[in-house]
């Protein structure tokens, strides 16, 4: 069951605020099944986010989540999203950036909420989208060497040729192992 | 051959500079790998150690050994099929995953579900909560060094992984929770089990309390030992017991209830000084906190339909499909293509026992999902952990990296 009373009239006002006082950086906010989701522009975000964590009537002080979205063959083809929560007012917005490939980048968040980092990391590594400014941009969950960025939708999961018999040879001479 | 010929890159120690101290490179320190495979981490993690003799001076956590991308498997499968892919990743707590996963489905789909079929849920995700967090009590103690602890942790289990067992035909990975209510009804004898289980579990709380509550070693290896101060578990996005052992009230199930919560009377323990000492109290009282909803959930359970009756979504029970067309119609429909969610994004999240669990959905309108995303819990308050760990000793180390408990395939996905 969806939960009840999530405060929908507040969140509605802080977007009405948002859109006013931010109406250059804003460039749409809708509402969909009680969660509101506001597109920023991607050089305002940082802006944005540190109006949102202090400002005493938003106090969005957790980062809940930061992740990203390939919208294939849409444009702007990436989505990066940030869920914001509220511990004080029980209440959760999404910002919503989006970037064209194939080098995106998006300014990082980890000034605002440190957490951000890891989260960010991950977005790095499965879609291939940059955070500038970033403290320690690597690859987070697959290995160092890895070659592409695998959620991207026009990517497949595996990179790696099978092993078989047939091109056995082939493929091992790729392997790093030592070799007598 | 040399590395770059094979087509691998090598990482060298220099692009690692500004993860460790300058003494590292002189040889005043020493980096020592607290590698995947070891006994105390509790999953394949890797920790790259900075020690000065046997102090930490920075823990770099290193993850993804266990990483099986299963966001980028859900995008391929019908939004019913994804719900056994859920049940893998926090591996502990299975039913927490669906019930966090299949809540956003239901979100999206703006299906009502039923009253049984939400007390249900919540009486087993209790039940998770309590095995879940007498797993990390029986690893968290073995880890610290008070062995005994461990069996007797998993002896409560078993009773409960065969009360799983008669629900759902699994005694983990259960899958039972699934978009629109559950798989099938609850079978005769569950009450029972469920009844027996509530009467002996409070004294054994007891008994783990007692064993280790009252023992000065255990004392004086958890307290004042990884003291996370309230700002910075906010700040850094840390969740679940970890964030409430340094006072911080915060739990999803009081502050945004789902799946009729509110209709519960049970409260979030909190801890004082954020410490592991704190943090293996909240556990403690979480799981006596768990038993009292286990009760209530049992003595005011209703009656009624376990699935919604919306056909597009819920398959028609079997006998149906001998007589109804419009039955035979749906479940060929929901089995062959699955149902089509309107195009849009949702966010849901769960207090699972390590914290907020969250399901993000994005759906481009066809059957299926154009991106699920789990917020593990897990992972954000791993990347917490270098926080704790300035200064400390290598064996506080282990117990730290135990009290956030942590769950690989939760943080790797």
């Amino acid at each position: 069951m969806p939960p009840k009373d999530i405060g929908m009239a507040e969140l509605a006002q802080i977007v009405a605020r948002l859109k006013t006082r931010f109406s250059d950086a804003i460039e749409d906010a809708r509402e969909f099944r009680g969660e509101f989701t506001v597109r920023v522009k991607p050089e305002r975000l940082v802006e944005l986010c540190t109006f949102l964590r202090d400002d005493p009537d938003c106090a969005f002080d957790f980062l809940s989540d930061v992740s990203g979205v390939d919208y294939y063959p849409d444009e702007p083809r990436f989505g990066v999203n940030y869920h914001l929560t509220s511990m004080q007012y029980h209440r959760r917005l999404r910002l919503k950036v989006r970037v064209s490939g194939p080098d995106p980048s998006v300014p990082t968040v980890t000034p605002v909420w440190p957490g951000a980092n890891w989260f960010e990391r991950e977005t790095y590594d499965l879609f291939g989208v940059v955070f500038v400014g970033h403290p320690d941009l690597r690859r987070l969950l697959l290995p160092e060497d890895f070659r592409g960025h695998p959620l991207r939708r026009d990517q497949s999961a595996v990179q790696e040729e099978v092993q078989f018999t047939h091109n056995f040879e082939e493929v091992d001479r790729t392997k790093p192992y030592a070799k007598s | 051959m040399s590395l770059t010929e094979y087509g691998v890159t090598e990482v060298t120690l220099d692009q690692l500079r500004s993860l460790v101290s300058e003494r590292a490179f002189t040889g005043e320190t020493m980096l020592l790998n607290m590698g995947p495979q070891h006994p105390s981490t509790h999953g394949v993690l890797r920790l790259l150690l900075e020690l000065d003799g046997e102090s930490v001076v920075s823990c770099v956590p290193d993850i993804g050994y266990l990483h099986t991308g299963i966001e980028k498997t859900a995008e391929d499968k019908t939004y019913t099929k994804v719900v056994p892919l859920t049940d893998r990743m926090d591996y502990l707590a299975p039913l927490s995953n669906n019930l966090g996963y299949v809540l956003a489905v239901e979100k999206l789909m703006d299906t009502q579900v039923p009253l049984r079929a939400q007390y249900v849920r919540v009486l087993l995700c209790e039940l998770t909560r309590i095995t879940s967090h007498l797993v990390w009590l029986g690893t968290h103690a073995l880890d610290i060094g008070a062995m005994s602890v461990f069996l007797y942790c998993f002896r409560e289990r078993e009773i409960v992984m065969d009360i799983f067992e008669m629900v759902a035909g699994q005694r983990m990975m259960a899958s039972y929770f699934r978009p629109g209510g559950l798989w099938r009804d609850l079978p005769p004898g569950f009450e029972e089990a469920v009844r027996d289980f509530l009467k002996l579990m409070p004294e054994r709380i007891d008994e783990y309390e007692a064993l280790l509550d009252k023992n000065p070693i255990w004392l004086e290896r958890t307290k004042h030992i990884g003291v996370i101060s309230p700002k910075d578990a906010v700040a850094w996005g840390v969740s679940g017991p970890s964030l409430r052992g340094s006072g911080v009230n915060w739990d999803i199930r009081k502050a945004m209830p789902y799946s009729s919560y509110d209709h519960f009377d049970f409260e979030a323990p909190l801890g004082k000084n954020g410490d592991v000492y704190d943090r293996f109290l909240c556990r403690i009282h979480e799981m006596r906190e768990s038993l009292k909803i286990v009760q209530q959930a049992l003595d005011k359970l209703p009656g009624g339909p376990f699935m919604t009756s919306d056909r597009k979504v819920a398959p028609p029970p079997k006998e149906e499909l001998a007589y109804s067309m419009e039955a035979l119609i749906h479940h060929f429909k929901l089995w062959t293509e699955g149902f089509k969610a309107p195009e849009g994004e949702v966010y849901v999240s769960v207090e699972s026992p390590r914290g907020e669990f969250g399901c993000y959905l994005n759906s481009d309108g066809s059957s299926k999902p154009r991106r699920v995303h789990f917020r593990a819990p897990s992972f954000a308050n791993l990347s917490a952990l270098p926080l704790m760990t300035q200064g400390v000793f290598v064996a506080d180390l282990v117990a730290i990296t135990g009290s956030i408990d942590i769950v690989l395939g939760d943080v790797d996905r």
